[in-house]
């Protein structure tokens, strides 16, 4: 009988009703009384030099209150990042200014140059048409490699070159080119992993308040992490001091990652508020959010593989460029580099790696961490030439990735870190079994009735989740910690309200966090609560990134949840007067060991705020304790996927037939949100393998820049997905076992899907070992010719 | 979106006068002008919307078998009502864009606009159609006159289109993957006298007839007739989605396969 209540219930959904019946309440859908609209002049230049801007036409036009430029924003801070990579020669990653308004330069199509503001987004739009802009175009740096070419234009004057970093990481490069040397065969494969647009489905918002009675501003925007954002926002841009610095993140539609990072809209308008003293608000339009969220991938990698006779894998070395765009975003430099290169290893104990990224400047819209954030880049150029390899030694690539599987836990990679707990081998059991691979070959029969080609592709993952102990992030670069914290607030009748660091921006952590404190409490989840998302009501925790909620946050819920529960215990022992060590709790009653006596939750409750009998020379009164909890490794979650397409021979185009994942996420809290996550997940990953491409022509000009152009899947693109989660080796680090599940789909799927492409391909004769994403119709059809 | 001012008339003839003011524009469904608009892309002083004329709505068939259909008739109506008297065309309508779309757009707007992807002009080129305006009557093949541009005069208003019935025919549509505009789509027509094959989001010219392939087609109409046809790459779109070759091939796929399905 699968649960109905707690930990293991597919508990439905609660704040499904508000976003499904229009209540929620977004960022957009909050007005403050006397606000002011914002439109943001941006550059449709790729790289140019600022001559001059006239606002005077502008200034005098019906509605305008202030048009700001760069020149407003001199003596202030400019966006922060918010991690420092350390080079191969120990020298610090290059870490040039990022204005929240273009100073001097602009630096690529959609970067900011003025902002007007108005009484109305309309007037607003007309005034800054008036506003004249003379800029000076210059040649751009656009594609990765030219740019690092000598002559090559320069994105930022006062550095040397492009180049941001050129990291190298893992094993002894002596030692891995010496593997390579006795090798009996070597698999090289060269790939790109595409650029891509994150696509929330709602844009991003930022309303900026400033209260001139308490000296205090409110930034209210649509961010997954609002302490970051005071943290960054405050420290290192406007120099507002945290106690005069709210930011509230709402209900939010949708991050995958794009909205962790700290924006200059998000400054501007806390800053124009305070200047103008009225609120400023911007909502950003769909062309926008193209042109400014920080967009995703845009990894070219070479990777060789060293196999020996037996074809154990001896050695991997890899050479990635990785493009960050003009400007560090929050995140940026670490995308590529800690949450990359220490995932080279997979699920196999190859043991010797070397990663080598270079980070390059271009002219193109900053790029940081997006569903996966370098999980998925390490995944598919593994996963890849792991099969190419299986090709060219003619063996199985299931039997190859079994064959070389980590069976043996702690297991410490080459790439720094230990993978506690795992059973690849149970994984790929259990996907053998839900995507009947066995009945493959009679698929293929059928498919090619029909004229179709067929093709299978395996593949296995490991991801990282829950970055952490903070100590060590700290050593690698983060200038943030990575712990978070929960604040559990017992009411006096016993509802809770559970404030949280984490944040919801479509989870379900609003009916997955309660189950958690009902399953240990014995209480029905109905009288639980979480509230996040406000930075004036919960404690100072980190948001919600990289499948870290309920492994980390959700560790300090329970360490919070503990603390109840222990001085409930005490508060009950008195009541019953009974010994502490005797007091139990069962389905919401204390209970005296050895007696018939209990006390209902709801009476020791309201014994803490009304206490009258009560024990006050031990213990303080109220119900309510703060955990802050920061792990002392991450946790990995992994597993095998498996997918099967259909090529049309005569267009090229793929269609996605079969999907099966076999997920291993340690202890699941709700097994249908976390169905719906790897759904999502994969939906992403087939998204990026076959159909999205951010895409900019050699001056820049963004070509895929509205839905016009850039392919996003839709619900006929893939198909009924069957996924499992039966395999379940808990964390052992966490008291909850639990591991992370938001990002594995879109970590595991796209090296399926390509895959399963080159062997539908091959099954006809057809030459071709690889196809870069997305695996277009024309793209394939043009890989079919030769 | 800029201002404008905005009629909305009850009879063509109204529709035409109030069309002669400058810089005035016709809107049909919007599903290219709204858009613009919202992009500040286009500047009319007012927007005459043709969707309020009675007159312009609807699908009958003449006594002449043609399907007439009203220039202000939204694509799920041609989709429900032509679906018996010209079922290739009813399908056509059927699956232009979403359900949104086919209650907005108009058959009319879609031939003014002649958008070199749009499904439309395919069926209107390839049926040998008389697209009606307020002023005259156009044959469909002096009709179209490159991407974008039609033989409609400024202010003149499709008001219906008739559509011969061929004996078979069939729409095949190689939708490109973000838009689901037609990549290229092809729509083929077997009357009485001779076989139609009209071609749409192929080439820069927008929609053209493919006459190679409707000769051979008129003289065998079956695939195998025009397997060894092909229409060159030269002029053809090249864009992120299809290389001019990649279009070219396709032209003969979708031949091929909208005569295998017109039968």
């Amino acid at each position: 009988m699968p649960k109905d209540h707690g930990i293991g219930a597919s508990s439905k959904r609660r704040e499904d009703v508000r976003f499904l019946t229009g209540a929620g309440q977004y960022t957009d859908d909050i007005n403050v009384q006397g606000q002011t609209y914002v439109h943001f002049i941006r550059s449709d230049v790729a790289h140019g030099r600022i001559n001059g801007i006239n606002t005077s036409a502008a200034e005098a036009m019906p509605g305008v209150i202030r048009i700001f430029t760069g020149a407003d924003f001199e003596g202030i801070g400019g966006l922060p990042c918010g991690w420092q990579v350390t080079d191969r020669h120990g020298e610090p990653m290059k870490e040039p200014a990022h204005p929240v308004l273009a100073q001097g330069k602009v630096r690529h199509v959609g970067d900011p140059i003025a902002a007007v503001v108005a009484e109305s987004y309309a007037k607003a739009r007309d005034a800054a048409e008036a506003v004249e802009v003379d800029i000076e175009e210059l040649p751009a740096a656009i594609d990765m490699k030219a740019a690092l070419e000598g002559n090559a234009p320069k994105v930022h004057d006062d550095l040397a070159d492009n180049l941001c970093y050129d990291w190298a990481f893992g094993s002894d490069a002596a030692e891995v080119d010496a593997a390579f040397s006795n090798a009996a065969h070597v698999t090289t494969l060269e790939l790109v992993n595409q650029r891509l647009v994150a696509n929330p489905m709602e844009p991003r918002v930022a309303v900026g308040d400033f209260s001139r009675a308490t000296d205090e501003s409110t930034l209210y925007t649509t961010s997954q992490n609002p302490h970051v954002i005071r943290l960054l926002m405050g420290a290192f841009v406007l120099g507002i001091p945290e106690h005069k610095l709210r930011v509230v993140a709402p209900d939010v539609g949708g991050g995958f990652g794009s909205k962790i990072f700290h924006y200059a809209e998000e400054a501007f308008c806390t800053f124009a508020a305070r200047q103008i003293n009225r609120p400023v608000k911007w909502t950003a339009s769909r062309s926008e959010a193209f042109l400014s969220d920080a967009q995703g991938r845009d990894h070219v990698t070479k990777i060789e593989l060293a196999l020996d006779a037996d074809n154990n894998f001896t050695a991997l070395r890899t050479e990635t460029y990785a493009n960050m765009g003009a400007y560090l975003s929050t995140f940026a430099p670490s995308v590529p580099t800690w949450l990359h290169g220490t995932l080279m290893a997979g699920n196999y104990k190859t043991p010797l790696i070397h990663v080598n990224v270079k980070a390059v400047f271009t002219n193109t819209v900053p790029v940081d961490a997006y569903r996966g954030a370098g999980r998925p880049e390490a995944t598919y150029q593994l996963e890849r030439v792991i099969d190419k390899a299986a090709r060219e030694r003619g063996v199985d690539p299931i039997a190859l990735r079994r064959q070389n599987f980590v069976t043996e836990f702690p297991y410490a990679t080459p790439v720094a870190v230990e993978y506690d707990t795992g059973d690849y081998v149970a994984t790929m059991d259990k996907l053998e079994e839900i995507a009947d691979i066995a009945g493959f070959e009679a698929r293929r029969k059928e498919s090619e009735a029909r004229g179709k080609l067929r093709g299978l592709g395996v593949n296995c993952y490991i991801e990282a989740c829950g970055i952490a102990p903070s100590n060590l992030v700290g050593q690698l670069g983060a200038r943030a910690g990575l712990y978070d914290a929960a604040t559990v607030r017992v009411n006096a009748t016993g509802t809770i309200s559970v404030m949280v660091g984490a944040h919801s921006h479509g989870q379900g952590h609003e009916t997955a966090f309660p189950q958690v404190v009902a399953e240990m409490l014995g209480i029905d989840e109905s009288m639980i609560d979480i509230v996040h998302g406000d930075s004036s009501k919960i404690p100072f925790g980190m948001g919600t990134y990289g499948s870290r909620s309920i492994a980390v946050c959700g560790s300090a819920m329970v360490r919070a949840t503990e603390k109840i529960i222990a001085k409930a215990k005490k508060i009950a022992a008195h009541l019953m007067e009974a010994s502490e060590a005797d007091i139990g709790i069962k389905d919401g009653q204390f209970t005296v060991a050895g007696t018939d006596k209990s006390v209902a939750w709801g009476d020791v409750t309201l014994a803490a705020y009304v206490p009258h009998n009560y024990p006050l020379e031990e213990i303080e009164p109220g119900l309510e304790e703060t955990a802050f909890y920061d792990p002392s490794n991450f946790t990995y979650p992994a597993g095998a996927y498996a997918c099967e397409v259909e090529v049309d021979p005569d267009t090229g185009k793929v269609t996605v037939e079969r999907f099966a994942a076999a997920d291993d996420f340690g202890n699941i809290i709700n097994p249908m949100i976390v169905d719906g996550q790897v759904h999502g997940g994969i939906g992403q990953g087939i998204g990026q393998a076959l159909m999205e491409n951010c895409a900019y022509d050699e001056n820049g000009q963004l070509i895929s820049a509205s839905y016009m152009d850039y392919a996003m899947p839709r619900a006929d693109d893939v198909p009924f997905y069957t996924v499992d989660h039966s395999c379940q080796t808990p964390c052992t680090h966490n008291p909850l076992g639990v591991k992370g599940c938001g990002e594995a789909g879109a970590i595991g799927s796209p090296p399926a899907v390509i895959n399963a492409v080159v062997d539908a391909l091959q099954s006809a004769g057809h030459n071709v070992t690889h196809i870069d994403m997305p695996a277009s119709p024309q793209r394939v059809w043009a890989a079919m010719q030769g | 979106m800029y201002a404008f001012d905005f009629e909305k008339p009850s009879t063509v003839a109204d529709a035409v006068a109030a069309l002669k003011a400058e810089e005035a524009q016709p809107l049909g469904g919007g599903q290219t002008l709204i858009p613009t608009l919202k992009q500040r892309l286009a500047m009319p002083s007012k927007l005459v919307s043709l969707t309020g004329i009675d007159e312009m709505k609807g699908v009958c068939v003449a006594d002449d078998g043609a399907v007439c259909i009203g220039g202000a008739t939204p694509h799920a109506v041609v989709a429900r009502e032509a679906a018996k008297s010209y079922p290739a065309l009813a399908s056509l309508a059927a699956n232009i864009g979403d359900p949104a779309v086919r209650n907005r757009g108009t058959i009319g707007g879609s031939l003014a606009n002649n958008d070199p992807s749009a499904c439309y002009p395919a069926a209107a080129l390839g049926s040998g159609a008389t697209i009606v305006t307020n002023a005259r009557e156009i044959a469909a093949d002096d009709y179209f006159q490159g991407m974008f541009a039609t033989a409609l005069d400024e202010g003149e208003i499709i008001t219906e289109v008739r559509f011969p019935v061929p004996e078979k025919a069939a729409y095949m549509k190689f939708e490109q993957p973000a838009s689901r505009f037609a990549l290229t789509a092809v729509f083929v027509a077997k009357y009485a006298d001779g076989v139609r094959v009209a071609v749409t989001g192929a080439s820069e010219e927008g929609v053209f007839r493919w006459t190679e392939a409707e000769e051979a087609l008129s003289s065998n109409f079956s695939p195998d007739a025009v397997a060894g046809l092909s229409v060159p790459a030269d002029g053809m779109i090249g864009d992120l989605h299809g290389t001019p070759a990649y279009r070219a091939h396709l032209v003969g796929v979708m031949t091929k396969r909208a005569v295998a399905a017109a039968g």
